[in-house]
């Protein structure tokens, strides 16, 4: 069973929303129903599952109703109709209180703009999922201590969250949903409000804490390059409606229509396929020059082995952690890979 | 269904304005010996017809009539309480020394603004002039503000849960806002009068007029204050599982406390504008001073007193305001840089 799945969900916005569900269900488009009906479709029959331990990413343009998507998970919005099954028990049949346990102990969410407690300190903030579950202030502080330790921010938890530059308060936001150790986190845009450095500094972060964590994430982003680098699964929406369902290879390779083409046209693919990804395995290479071999990692990128194997015109060999050998890539599929389609 | 919805609010509005006709017409001495006498003599069509008078006074008349007899217990319960209360005070605060008087006010002034010397001083400057303009002044300030204070305390009492049902029920605040809208344009001495005959000659009247005059801003600014809180900290108290009291108490009033402060501040300069026309209906304080002043048609006299009068405001409006500055600085810490 997955760890989310989320069944046919409609969510549309306006005075009476449940009279327009008919008309969006039969397949009148987002500008359509604005103009006969004034409401705004802000989920089209979305339906998705979730692996647990995954980060899924959650990918489209302003107003393509990401941001609405993931807040039906927690049930900060509730659907026009449809379910939101986390762990098996559906959302919605949630009476306030049971609501309220369980976003409290299975879920943490990070905000695009950090939705940092002003008047509370680091340590406060970072706590606050502890505090409202009614936990000590001494075990409130030992956890985030670990936490804002764990996010690198060690010597400012006494600070107040308008002290710090935004990629600290990110980290802030971002040690908070840690403190409440959840198996599932929600990031919505969480990163869109840093500039590029910071960015690919916080994207780098989550990474290693996930490679040590194994969360369930879902992670919303309007920035085709960091869904790739994060996603295991990508989702695209566009207009409220789900579009593709991939991993990032098969959203590149294979893009579903012109709009996830659109999306895909200008990334740069050495930045985003591993090696394992385009290597052929060990047992079909067949015929390959292995006079001149050089050794790159399955999980390496290509653009971190593309200038030595231009210097020196070899062929290399995939390598997993304990340095097996996985499989090889040559020359030709790795020109192969790099062209446009 | 929500069309039907509307049409049945309107044809309410039709019923009740079809009764309303219907009851100044048979309650009106003036109305005509039958209703045919309309249609053939349109004469009524020029003129505004006496007949329709919709009967609002002599209902209210008796409805007051009545709230009087039934609830008068009711009331005196009320005016007693807060005349024991005001009388208290008011003994209390006169039969101090006055140096040591003076003292706690600006004391109370030096630690509200955070240790600020300037409006400490400019305080203690105002407080010194209100016994130095005229010695009977300073017992009549003493009056004057412990009727200020405790109208200021009932408005804070129930203006404040008032504002935060509103900013949390839109229905309440949509049923509220016109009985605000009422409470804020209706002239004072529509109630001052009515308030003496509910609580007699004094300071309780003064009280509750002060309660009806100076309540509205402070419900406003508490309901916009709440409202105003940056909707992605709300969401993530919601997020991490706060309850209703969590949300409110850690972090919904803190983020609002210095739109409530403001809200403080126009309710406590409100009550001391109130307090002055009170003296109009017999209520002691440096308001009588200068109605005794124009009264005497001594320009002098009601000049000093209404010096006095803008004194006592200055005390008021900075220990208020510096007071919610300060924590206006500790909800949000300016970004100190450092180089």
């Amino acid at each position: 069973m997955s760890k989310i799945e989320i069944r046919n969900v409609y969510k549309i916005f306006g005075d009476s929303p449940s009279k327009v569900l008919p008309m969006v269900q039969n397949g009148a488009s987002k500008e359509e129903v604005l103009e006969k009906t004034g409401h705004t479709v802000g989920l089209d029959n979305v339906s998705l599952s979730i692996e647990e331990g995954e980060t899924f990413v959650c990918m489209g343009l302003s107003g393509s109703g990401k941001s609405t998507l993931i807040r039906h998970i927690n049930r900060l919005i509730d659907p026009t109709s449809g379910e939101v099954l986390v762990e098996g028990t559906n959302v919605m049949d949630l009476d306030q209180k049971s609501l309220i346990e369980f976003r409290r102990h299975k879920m943490s969410m990070v905000f695009q703009r950090f939705g940092l407690f002003p008047h509370k300190t680091v340590i406060e903030n970072v706590g606050y999922g502890l505090e409202v579950q009614g936990k000590t202030i001494e075990e409130r502080n030992k956890i985030a201590m670990e936490k804002i330790e764990a996010v690198g921010l060690n010597g400012f938890e006494h600070q107040y969250p308008n002290q710090l530059s935004g990629g600290m308060q990110q980290r802030v936001g971002l040690a908070r949903a840690l403190a409440t150790n959840t198996n599932v986190m929600l990031m919505d845009e969480a990163f869109s409000a840093l500039d590029p450095l910071i960015r690919s500094d916080m994207q780098k972060q989550l990474i290693d804490l996930q490679s040590e964590l194994k969360k369930t994430i879902v992670f919303i982003t309007h920035d085709l390059d960091e869904s790739l680098r994060l996603g295991d699964h990508i989702g695209i929406l566009n207009g409220g409606r789900l579009v593709q369902v991939g991993t990032p290879v098969e959203i590149i390779m294979n893009p579903a229509d012109d709009y996830v083409k659109a999306f895909v046209k200008d990334v740069n693919r050495a930045k985003v396929l591993k090696a394992k990804v385009i290597m052929s395995s060990a047992n079909e290479a067949n015929g390959i020059d292995k006079s001149n071999l050089i050794k790159v990692n399955e999980d390496q990128f290509i653009e971190e082995f593309l200038p030595q194997v231009v210097c020196t015109n070899a062929n290399c060999e995939v390598v997993d952690k304990e340095g097996n050998t996985k499989g090889y890539i040559t020359n030709k599929e790795l020109q192969k890979s790099l062209s446009k389609s | 269904m929500g069309k039907y919805k509307k049409y049945i609010f309107y044809s309410l509005y039709l019923i009740a304005f079809v009764a309303m006709v219907i009851a100044a017409y048979t309650s009106s001495k003036y109305r005509p010996e039958s209703l045919s006498i309309l249609f053939t003599d349109l004469s009524w069509l020029g003129n505004w017809p006496k007949w329709l008078d919709l009967p609002l006074m002599p209902f209210l008349n008796e409805g007051f009539d009545k709230l009087i007899v039934k609830y008068g217990m009711f009331f005196e319960g009320i005016n007693n309480f807060l005349l024991g209360l005001y009388t208290q005070m008011k003994n209390f605060m006169v039969g101090l020394p006055w140096p040591l008087l003076m003292i706690s006010v600006i004391a109370l002034c030096y630690f509200a603004s955070g240790r600020n010397m300037g409006t400490t001083i400019m305080v203690a400057f105002c407080v010194f002039f209100l016994g130095f303009l005229s010695p009977r002044y300073w017992d009549k300030c003493i009056m004057t503000t412990c009727i200020v204070v405790i109208g200021m305390l009932l408005c804070l009492i129930i203006g404040i849960p008032v504002g935060i049902m509103m900013a949390r029920n839109k229905k309440i605040r949509n049923a509220l806002l016109p009985i605000l809208d009422l409470m804020q344009t209706i002239p004072s001495f529509c109630y001052l009068i009515p308030g003496i005959l509910l609580f007699g000659l004094g300071a309780v009247p003064a009280i509750f007029a002060i309660f009806v005059y100076a309540v509205p801003p402070l419900i406003r600014l508490t309901d916009l204050g709440i409202r105003l809180v940056d909707k992605e900290v709300v969401e993530a108290a919601e997020a991490f599982g706060a309850n209703k009291k969590q949300k409110l108490l850690g972090v919904q009033l803190p983020l609002a406390l210095p739109n409530i402060m403001q809200g403080i501040n126009q309710c406590t300069m409100m009550a001391l504008a109130m307090v002055v026309i009170a003296s109009m209906i017999g209520t002691r304080g440096i308001g009588d001073e200068v109605l005794l002043g124009l009264q005497q048609l001594n320009v002098g006299m009601a000049t000093e007193a209404g010096i006095a009068i803008v004194l006592l405001a200055i005390i008021f409006d900075r220990i208020t305001q510096s007071y919610g500055e300060k924590i206006q600085e500790r909800t949000y810490h300016k970004k100190k840089i450092k180089l």
